[in-house]
């Protein structure tokens, strides 16, 4: 069985960002830029059933502009065996990127597409299920486990909910969403790193996956959320609750 | 859109409500219908649910508001009749009485929501974004071949959305342009249920069932749940969250917290580095990741603040925030800040704070 892992090119976890003063958006330029944290959990569990033995290939995919190659060769530093990149210039959202990967598990079949559950950057939380319902594949969002059977042809997968665990099973194919506490990923060794170079990394682009990337959303600006007005530092317990009683009346 | 409205003047309306928009042609382009997915527990609908329908409301004032439930059971029909009557807007309730709908699996639901799509034409479709909105709305949308909006905290007209982005730090206000139907999920605590609500059971909405003759069969099976029974209020409601990080150290350390929250009535949360080192269980995590809460009180207990934390928890009417490190990112936010050591300051408050009402 092959592995499909989507990967996103993001601005990395701990950058403080910066709203451009003209609104049109977050300023990327010159600024740190890593793989997507819930896409290295994705890319580590396909490695992970891989060197169980229950998948013989992981294929590593990016959408989006040139340096998404970079993203793909760390994926391919940790193991990826080959990478995909769909070079797309200009907004992407959600629907085209399932679209995308719909054609693209079309082309290479893989009996598990494996996504985070949601890109830090535009915290949507959509392409996994988006790209289950194009495919009419069972769903597993917001996996904390997954354990495949490879004879039955079926993943059990436990979810975060709200309420606490849910354990589902899934027919495979299955599209599976990873969260946090899924894994712990790897680092990519230098020695896997100067490997990763060799492989090969395919380019293709939306018109010869025959996808028509439209939008029906419109950013129409990007501000900064109001800032909270300055605090006090209180300098004891007591000083604590007669704020909170007296001041705030929230106790 | 012009035939658009001309092809809807001309079908057949399903539903009855309906009926008053088709009157004029300028209020068709101008009203709203809309369908909320609600979850329901024990016979009643869930809060978040009931907040959808407050974001319906400000969608159009003079919108039509269909709540869609599915289950099966003694359980469902109760639910149904307390959606009838949990907003005095809600005009009509669709129930998909199936066991196919017994758990919130998103193959069966995404196929339902597809389907009363096509039969009822909404303009919008409103969940509220917990893990069971942010499951199955986006796989409806694709279906129904539209891009979801994510988790809006505020709606300015019919089209047009607020969303966080980047863990909170940018607010992004976007346009939709799509065809019907505009599907968003909402951040439930952006659409607070006004508390009078309760007692203003004086209308009651039809219930009609969905016709289900055409469902087909699934390919994802519900195992089993496991939850946290707990006395405490639900962290996503509650009026005060007394939150552990880290700082805490361990899980035994964390029954302090817990203590002091039974004493003010408030909920539990925790960071991602209390629910990584095993304090408590991952449903308690707040953060971009986790739960956004808002209550009025927000007291953080050996949190540094990380910028994925805030994201949970920026939006708390008054935040308090006690640790050792004077230069913890937390005291930033913080409207009342303490630095000192949790483990002398949290038995004091134990021994001071009022008994809760």
């Amino acid at each position: 069985m092959k592995i499909m892992v989507a990967v996103k090119r993001v601005v990395d976890y701990a950058v403080k960002i910066r709203v451009k003063p003209d609104k049109t958006g977050v300023e990327t330029h010159n600024v740190k830029m890593s793989m997507n944290p819930f896409c290295e959990i994705a890319l580590e569990e396909a490695l992970r059933i891989k060197e169980s033995g229950l998948a013989s290939e992981v294929v590593a995919v990016s959408m989006g502009p040139a340096q998404c190659v970079d993203t793909l060769r760390t994926g391919l530093a940790m193991g990826a065996d080959r990478g995909i990149h769909v070079e797309a210039t200009g907004a992407l959202y959600p629907l085209s990127v399932a679209k995308l990967l719909k054609a693209l598990v079309e082309v290479e079949n893989p009996g598990l597409l494996i996504l985070g559950k949601q890109a830090i950057d535009d915290d949507c939380n959509q392409t996994g299920q988006m790209v289950a319902g194009l495919l009419g594949w069972p769903q597993g969002t917001f996996a904390s486990k997954v354990v495949l059977d490879k004879e039955n042809q079926v993943a059990t997968v436990d979810r975060e909910v709200d309420g606490g665990l849910e354990t589902l099973s899934l027919d495979l194919p299955a599209v599976i969403t990873t969260d946090l506490r899924l894994n712990q990923p790897r680092y990519a060794t230098l020695p896997n790193i100067m490997k990763a170079k060799s492989k090969v990394i395919k380019k293709l682009t939306p018109q010869e996956l025959k996808v028509e990337i439209r939008s029906d959303l419109e950013v129409v600006q990007v501000t900064e959320p109001p800032k909270r007005k300055a605090g006090v530092i209180v300098s004891s317990v007591d000083e604590l609750i007669d704020k909170l009683k007296n001041e705030a009346h929230v106790i | 859109m012009a035939t658009r409205a001309m092809l809807r003047a001309f079908s057949k309306p399903t539903f009855p409500c309906r009926t008053s928009q088709y009157l004029s042609l300028a209020s068709v382009s101008r009203s709203a219908s809309t369908l909320v997915l609600a979850e329901h527990e024990a016979g009643s609908i869930r809060a978040p649910s009931v907040s959808a329908v407050v974001a319906a409301n400000v969608l159009s004032k003079d919108n039509s508001i269909s709540v869609l439930l599915g289950g099966s059971g003694p359980s469902l029909q109760e639910a149904a009749t307390h959606a009838a009557s949990c907003h005095p807007s809600v005009s009509q309730v669709l129930v998909a009485d199936s066991d196919k709908f017994t758990h919130p699996l998103a193959e069966p639901w995404a196929k339902l929501v597809h389907l009363v799509q096509q039969r009822g034409d909404y303009s919008h479709i409103i969940a509220p974004s917990g893990s069971f909105g942010k499951n199955i709305l986006p796989r409806a949308a694709a279906l129904l071949d539209v891009s979801p909006i994510t988790d809006v905290i505020e709606i300015a007209e019919s089209d047009l959305f607020v969303r966080p982005i980047y863990a909170g730090n940018a607010l992004c206000t976007v346009r939709y342009t799509g065809a019907n139907p505009c599907m968003l999920t909402i951040r439930s605590t952006s659409f607070p249920v006004p508390p009078t609500l309760a007692d203003s059971k004086s209308k009651e909405a039809p219930i009609s069932q969905v016709d289900l003759s055409t469902f087909g069969e699934g390919n994802s099976r519900y195992i089993n749940q496991t939850s946290q029974d707990t006395e405490r209020p639900d962290l996503g409601n509650a009026r005060i969250v007394i939150t552990g990080g880290r700082g805490l150290k361990s899980a035994e350390n964390f029954k302090m917290i817990e203590k002091l929250a039974e004493k003010l009535g408030a909920a539990v949360g925790a960071t991602r580095a209390a629910v990584d080192a095993g304090f408590v269980p991952n449903d308690l995590q707040v953060g971009q990741t986790g739960k956004i809460v808002a209550p009025e009180l927000y007291m953080a207990f050996g949190v540094s603040g990380a910028i994925q934390h805030l994201a949970g928890m920026r939006d708390s009417k008054v935040i308090v925030a006690v640790n050792k490190d004077a230069d913890a990112p937390i005291f930033q936010v913080a409207d009342y800040g303490l630095v000192g050591d949790l483990f002398e300051v949290i038995p004091e408050l134990l021994e001071k704070v009022p008994e809760r009402k």
